[in-house]
C-alpha cells in the first residue's frame, strides 16, 4: 500500500509507467492496489477501448500509470491489441511494468520476450504469486531476474503483497542507466546476430541502442529500425547480409514467415527459463482443477445451454423488475420537480421549455441509469468470473450460421429490454466486424418501449383471447427478421471471410467487488456524460418541433370556447381538439404532412406518419402522439379503450400491419441512435443504420401492406 | 494429414503445421498454437461446431473451420 504524500507536480520527478500484460493477468486489480486511494482515474478513449490513467505520488516522485488493454502478443487483431501496440510504439513513456501470471509463466513470457526487444526500461511483476503458491508452483524471482537481466518482483494484487517493492524497483530502474536484457536465441539466429553486430562494429555505426538490439530488430523485420538504417550509407552493404540472414533463419525454422520463426524462438527460450526457475512442489498428477470441474457442468453438451438460459433469465428479471423500482422513483421525482419548478415560472413559454423540454429530457436520460447499473453489474460478473467465454463457446455454433458471434447473444437479448444498454454491452465482442454487425441488428429486437404500441394495435384488431399470441408473433418476427438481416448484411456489406474464432477460456475466478464496482461506475458515468448531453438536447429539439409555431388566434378562440363549456367533459374534448390542431400545425405536424406522399404507398396517413416520426424521439411517445392526433388527450395509454376504438375505426388492418412492421424495423429512438453512433465509432455508421433500417422498414412494410390487402379481400 | 478437428475428446497431439493466412497464423501463435506445441482436446460442442483445447496451461475455444487448419500428429 502506498502512502500518499502531496508533492509539487512541476518541480518533482515525473515517471510515466506503461502497464502491459496479457488478458486475465490481474492488471487492473494491480493498478487498483498500487494507487490504493486513486487520486484521479480518467478515461481517455479510443473508439471503444479505454486506456485508464492513474496518478499517484510516492517518495517525491510523481507517477502516471497508464493501464493498457490486455494483449497476447504484438499483433493488431483486436482493438485492445491495436491500442496497446500503438501506445507502446508511438507514445512517450519512461518504463514498462510487464504484469505476468505466475501460474502460467511460459505463456506470459511470450509477450515479455517481445517487450524485451523494444529497448525500453522494463520491470516484470510476477502477479498472482499467492495463487501460484496455492497451486504448489515455486518461482525463484531472483533467478529469473538474473536469467533475463530484468528485475522481477513477486506481487499479489489480490493480497496486496509486494506492491511497495514493485514501486521501489521501478524507481531504481528509472534512476539507473538502461541495461540490455538477455534473450538467447537458437544457434542459427545467434550466428546471424553476431554477423550483423560485427558489421555494425566494423563501421562504428552510431546508435542509442546496443548493436545486439539493433540486430535482433533487423532480423525481426522491425519497421522502425529498418527506416532508421535505410537512410544510412551502410545500408547498401547491410542489405545483402540481412537477406541471407532471413533466408538462413527461415530455412532453419521451415517457414517463410519470420514472425513465426521468432515466435518459435521465444517459445523455446521461455521453455528454458521456465524449466530453470519453476519448481513444482506437488508432483504433476492428473487431478482435475477447479476450472475443469466447473466446466464439466457449465459447458456440458446437454445442460450447458439450459443453465445459461436460466442465468440470463435471472439477469433480465433483475434488470427490468428490480430496475423498475428506482425507475418509478426517478420518474416520480422528475414529475414532482417539473411541477415544483413549473409553479415558480410565470412565463408560459419558458415554463414549457423548462418543464416539458429540459426537465423531462434530462429525466428520460437518468431514467435508464438503474437498468444500466444492474445490467452492467451482471455483465461485469459474468465477464470477470470467466463465464462469458463459455457462453460464446456454447452459442457460437448457432449464431455463426447467421454470421454472428456466440457472444452476440447477450447484446441481442438485452435489446428486448432497451437498446441503449444493448449497444453498450456489445463491447464484449472483441472483434470489430462481429461487433458492428451485432450493433446493426440490435434494434430488430423490440425494446420495452415499443410494447405499448403492439399492445394497442393487437387489442384493436384481434380479440382479447388471441391478442397475446399476436404480441408474441410480433416479437418473434422481429428477432427472426434481425437474424435474416444479419445474414443479408454478412453476405453484402460485411462480405468477406469469416472472422476467425480463437478465444481463451480463462480460469474461473471469484470476481473482485472493487473491480466490478469500478467498471460499472465508469461505464455509468460515461453514459451520463456523453449520451446525457446529447439525449437532453435531442429531447428539447423534439419538444420544440412539436410545440412551435403557436397559433395564437386558434388558442384564443379555443380558450373562449373552453371557458364557455358547460361540463368538464366538454372542456376536455375541446382541450384535446386544440392539442390535436396545434400538433397538426406544428413543425412536426408539417413534416408529417409533407412526408405523407412517402407513406401513402404503405397505406399510412399523415397522422401515422407523425406518430412514427415522433417515435424517433422515443418510442414511448408513439401512443401518446396517436392519442393527441385522434384528439383524445395526451394522457392516453395502451389500455385506453377509446383510442383502441378510434384506431380500429380509422385505420385499416393492412395499414396497421404496415405500421407495426415499420415500428419493428425502423430507427431506434434518438437516445439509442446516439449510443449506437458512439459504440460503432463514427457518425457515418449512423447514416448507414438510418439508410439500412429505413429501406428495410419501407420495403417490408410495403410488402406487408399489400399482402394484408390481398388476404383481407 | 491429420487435422486437429479429426481428434477425439481427450486426445493429445502435437502441432505439425499451421495452414492459415498471415493474420490468423499470428493469432494462433500468440495463443501458443505453433509448431511442436502439444494440444489436448478437452471438449466438443454438439456436432463439433466448436472445440475446446488445452495448450500448455491455457484453454482455448476454436471453431471447426479454424481447427481444420491445424495439422497435427500423434505424440
Amino acid at each position: 500500500m502506498i502512502t500518499e504524500k502531496k508533492v509539487c507536480p512541476i518541480t518533482e520527478n515525473h515517471i510515466k509507467v506503461a502497464l502491459v500484460g496479457q488478458p486475465n493477468v490481474g492488471k487492473s486489480m494491480l493498478i487498483n492496489s498500487v494507487s490504493n486511494a486513486h487520486l484521479h482515474v480518467g478515461n481517455f478513449s479510443g473508439v471503444t477501448v479505454d486506456k485508464t490513467e492513474v496518478l499517484f505520488d510516492y517518495k517525491d516522485y510523481h507517477f502516471t500509470v497508464v493501464d493498457l488493454p490486455g494483449t497476447y502478443a504484438f499483433t493488431e487483431y483486436t482493438i485492445e491489441e491495436r491500442v496497446t501496440h500503438n501506445y507502446l510504439c508511438a507514445e512517450d513513456y519512461d518504463i514498462i511494468i510487464n504484469v505476468v501470471d505466475s501460474t502460467n509463466l511460459e505463456k506470459n513470457l511470450q509477450l515479455t520476450a517481445e517487450l524485451l526487444t523494444m529497448s525500453k526500461k522494463i520491470v516484470i511483476a510476477l502477479n498472482m504469486s499467492d495463487e501460484a503458491q496455492k497451486e504448489g508452483i515455486e518461482l525463484d524471482a531472483e533467478y529469473i531476474s538474473e536469467l533475463l537481466n530484468v528485475p522481477c518482483v513477486k506481487v499479489s494484487a489480490a493480497e496486496k503483497t509486494g506492491i511497495e517493492e514493485l514501486i521501489d524497483t521501478v524507481l531504481e530502474v528509472y534512476e539507473r542507466p538502461k541495461r540490455d536484457p538477455k534473450l538467447v536465441f537458437s544457434e542459427a539466429v545467434e550466428e546471424e546476430i553476431t554477423n550483423i553486430v560485427s558489421y555494425l562494429e566494423k563501421h562504428k555505426y552510431k546508435a542509442v541502442n546496443s548493436y545486439r538490439n539493433i540486430a535482433i530488430n533487423l532480423l525481426k523485420e522491425n519497421k522502425k529500425t529498418y527506416a532508421k538504417l535505410h537512410d544510412d550509407p551502410i545500408w547498401i552493404e547491410l542489405q545483402p547480409i540481412l537477406i541471407e540472414a532471413s533466408k538462413h533463419i527461415e530455412i532453419h525454422h521451415d517457414t517463410d514467415d519470420i514472425k513465426e520463426a521468432f515466435a518459435e524462438e521465444y517459445a523455446s527460450f521461455n521453455r528454458g527459463i521456465v524449466t530453470e526457475v519453476v519448481k513444482k512442489k506437488t508432483e504433476l498428477k492428473e487431478i482435475k482443477t477447479m476450472t475443469e470441474k466447473i466446466d464439466n457442468i457449465l459447458i456440458h453438451p446437454i445442460f450447458g445451454i439450459p443453465i445459461f438460459l436460466f442465468l440470463m433469465w435471472g439477469l433480465f428479471q433483475l434488470t427490468f423488475v428490480l430496475g423498475a423500482v428506482p425507475m418509478d422513483w426517478i420518474d416520480a421525482f422528475f414529475g414532482w420537480m417539473g411541477d415544483a419548478v413549473g409553479a415558480t415560472i410565470t412565463n408560459d413559454e419558458v415554463r414549457s421549455l423548462v418543464v416539458d423540454g429540459l426537465i423531462s429530457g434530462v429525466g428520460a436520460v437518468i431514467l435508464f441509469v438503474p437498468n444500466i447499473i444492474i445490467l452492467f453489474i451482471g455483465i461485469a460478473l459474468l465477464e470477470s468470473t470467466g463465464y462469458m467465454s463459455r457462453v460464446a463457446f456454447l452459442l457460437d455454433g448457432f449464431f455463426h450460421k447467421f454470421g454472428l458471434h456466440g457472444q452476440s447473444f447477450i447484446p441481442l437479448v438485452t435489446g428486448f429490454g432497451c437498446s441503449i444498454p444493448a449497444y453498450m454491452s456489445a463491447r464484449i465482442l472483441k472483434n470489430d466486424r462481429d461487433r458492428l454487425l451485432t450493433l446493426f441488428i440490435i434494434s430488430f429486437m423490440s425494446c420495452g418501449a415499443r410494447l405499448p404500441v403492439y399492445v394497442l394495435f393487437a387489442g384493436a384488431f384481434f380479440s382479447e383471447s388471441i391478442a397475446g399470441n399476436v404480441l408474441f408473433i410480433i416479437y418473434i418476427s422481429g428477432a427472426v427478421l434481425g437474424l435474416i438481416a444479419a445474414k443479408i448484411l454478412k453476405m453484402t456489406a460485411f462480405k468477406g471471410a469469416d472472422e476467425p474464432f480463437v478465444m481463451e477460456m480463462p480460469k474461473y475466478r471469484l470476481p473482485s467487488v472493487k473491480l466490478v464496482w469500478h467498471t460499472v461506475l465508469s461505464k455509468t458515468l460515461m453514459y451520463l456524460k456523453k449520451a446525457g448531453t446529447f439525449i437532453a438536447g435531442a429531447t428539447i429539439l423534439i419538444w420544440f418541433l412539436s410545440n412551435y409555431p403557436h397559433n395564437v388566434e386558434l388558442e384564443k378562440e379555443y380558450a373562449q370556447k373552453i371557458e364557455k363549456a358547460q361540463t368538464d367533459k366538454e372542456k376536455i374534448v375541446l382541450q384535446n381538439k386544440l392539442a390535436g390542431m396545434n400538433l397538426e400545425d406544428s413543425y412536426l405536424g408539417r413534416i408529417g404532412q409533407f412526408s405523407e406522399p412517402v407513406f401513402e404507398p404503405l397505406g399510412l396517413d399523415w397522422k401515422m406518419a407523425v406518430a412514427l416520426e415522433a417515435g424517433i424521439a422515443a418510442k414511448e411517445v408513439i401512443v401518446s402522439t396517436l392519442g393527441v392526433l385522434y384528439s383524445l388527450g395526451e394522457s392516453v395509454d395502451e389500455s385506453n379503450t377509446s383510442l383502441r376504438d378510434a384506431i380500429s375505426k380509422n385505420i385499416s388492418f393492412a395499414s396497421a400491419v404496415a405500421f407495426i412492421i415499420i415500428i419493428i424495423v425502423y430507427l431506434p429512438c434518438f437516445a439509442a441512435s446516439i449510443v449506437f453512433t458512439r459504440e460503432a465509432g463514427g457518425i457515418k455508421y449512423f447514416f448507414y443504420l438510418l439508410a439500412f433500417t429505413s429501406l428495410a422498414a419501407y420495403g417490408l412494410a410495403f410488402l406487408g401492406y399489400h399482402l394484408a390487402l390481398a388476404f383481407s379481400y | 494429414m491429420k487435422k486437429l478437428l479429426d481428434c477425439n475428446k481427450g486426445e493429445e497431439v502435437k502441432v505439425v503445421k499451421l495452414n492459415a493466412e498471415y493474420d490468423l497464423k499470428q493469432r494462433f501463435i500468440s495463443f501458443g498454437i505453433m509448431k511442436n506445441a502439444k494440444i489436448k482436446v478437452l471438449e466438443q460442442a454438439p456436432r463439433k461446431k466448436t472445440i475446446e483445447i488445452k495448450v500448455g496451461k491455457m484453454r482455448i475455444a476454436l471453431r471447426a473451420e479454424e481447427a481444420q487448419m491445424i495439422e497435427v500428429e500423434e505424440v
